[in-house]
């Protein structure tokens, strides 16, 4: 069963123009959201993006565009009352969003 | 192996191999370079499985890390693979059991102690760091091809075309997983769509509920303290009348901490506070039928639970590998003060239903 998230303010963009059909992104993509074809790569499941930015970082043209960040809550909220950036305080040694191994 | 030894004690008179405080997973030397390299063993012992236990369950997982560095596991030679991983002991751990058989490099990089994909997130495990420790370690002497292995969710933090340009080593992403390294080796750093994608299932969620419940105690405690609280001023006390109180409001936080994540696919709506909001519902009638709640007493149950079970469901948003930062944003945003407001309501209708009968 595919777990869907909020998809209506998702954040990528891809430049087809750019594109010089390196296929980083493909590779690096967890969720599938791009598709290769034509030697271009294409974004084909963009509700699926959770904005990890990986694509974004590993291509080599520039072609990307992504938001990237933690997609927790707690850390929004926390950001919300401290009146900083997102920060989920798990800086240095890990606690609730970076227990997975 | 000829030098295998059972713990860094001992060996401290040894000239050759400078064994003092090494860690207890460390099996061996091999000679790289004309270094003495740590060769790692692929079996587990007792201390590594309580440690994985006790950071599983958050208790002291603060400051679980391996020293940064070149290692090795088996007997590799300069045509042998190089695995990057993070310096967070369990992955460290991980690796090293399911590399078993293997005789490869890993190169730890100091993550701070953080999982690869997390530090990837903070930009530990990032670019500047693997070139830093390319060099630091020698690596262009250790093997003589221009090949090392990144764990795939690695790519968040690392951009492969830079550390070619900065070292002439190639990045390849491997797979997600390091139970799929082998067969990703074998098959010639080639890996399935299955390989690269990352998955939530029932195992993955009921690995993370521990730590949410931990983080979530002080909630639970303060909910405690403010029954008893409220009871005090009621003179007799009775446990009937506690439970009837605290296990519904106890339970709405277990609705979002634990029931929320172990059915998350089959409960409906996408967003986490509706998905919370939904659990908390029926946690709400089922113990609503089960004391034979008052109107007025379904009313501030309501108030209380909803919110309650909403806000721990959406804060496992963070321990999914699925939820954007625009999508939990927009969650926040939309939900954030009406949980307050309802569960402010909630408290005061509580302490208003114990002052009037």
């Amino acid at each position: 069963m595919k777990l869907e998230y909020l998809s209506e303010a998702i954040k990528l963009t891809l430049d087809e123009e750019k594109c010089v059909g390196c296929m980083m992104c493909v590779n690096v993509c967890p969720h599938g959201v791009f598709e290769f074809s034509e030697k271009k790569a294409h974004i084909a499941d963009k509700k699926s993006c959770m904005e990890c930015g990986a694509c974004k970082k590993n291509c080599p043209v520039a072609a990307i565009e992504s938001g990237s960040g933690v997609g927790c809550a707690y850390a929004i909220i926390r950001g919300m009352i401290n009146n900083t950036a997102p920060d989920c305080g798990c800086s240095g040694d890990g606690n609730s969003c970076c227990g997975k191994g | 192996m000829e030098n295998d030894k059972k713990c860094g004690c001992g060996c401290s008179s040894n000239a050759s191999n400078s064994a003092v405080g090494t860690p207890g997973f460390v099996c061996g030397w091999q000679d790289a370079n004309g270094e003495k390299i740590q060769r790692v063993s692929s079996k587990l012992d007792f201390n590594d499985i309580i440690g994985a236990l006790k950071v599983r369950l958050a208790l002291g997982r603060d400051d679980y890390k391996v020293e940064p560095g070149l290692y090795c596991i088996g007997r590799p030679g300069s045509d042998s693979p190089v695995l990057v991983t993070a310096n967070y002991k369990l992955t460290f751990d991980i690796l090293r059991k399911e590399t078993d058989g293997l005789s490869a490099w890993i190169l730890a990089l100091d993550t701070k102690g953080v999982n690869v994909w997390c530090a990837a997130g903070k930009g530990t495990f990032g670019t500047e760091e693997l070139i830093r420790k390319i060099s630091a370690v020698n690596l262009s002497k250790i093997v003589d091809h221009k090949k090392i292995i990144l764990p795939q969710l690695g790519a968040v933090g690392v951009a492969a075309h830079l550390v070619k340009e900065a070292t002439g080593f190639n990045v390849h992403y491997g797979p997600v997983r390091a139970a799929d390294i082998k067969k990703y080796i074998s098959d010639g750093y080639k890996k399935d769509d299955e390989m690269r994608r990352v998955t939530f299932n029932l195992r993955d969620r009921l690995t993370v509920i521990p730590v949410e419940l931990v983080m979530a105690w002080k909630f639970i405690a303060g909910i405690a303290a403010f029954f008893l609280f409220l009871k005090a001023f009621r003179g007799k006390f009775l446990w009937k009348k506690v439970a009837r109180d605290l296990v519904p409001s106890i339970g709405g936080i277990f609705a979002g901490v634990v029931a929320t994540p172990a059915f998350l696919p089959y409960i409906p709506g996408r967003a986490f506070s509706v998905k919370g909001f939904i659990s908390g519902v029926c946690w709400l009638a089922l113990s609503g039928f089960n004391f034979g709640f008052t109107v007025r007493e379904w009313i501030a149950n309501f108030f209380m639970i909803a919110p309650l079970s909403s806000f721990f469901a959406l804060n496992f948003t963070g321990a999914t590998t699925f939820t954007s930062q625009s999508g939990a944003e927009y969650e926040v945003k939309k939900t954030f003060k009406l949980m307050k407001y309802s569960f402010i309501l909630g408290i005061v209708l509580k302490i208003l239903s114990k002052f009037k009968k």
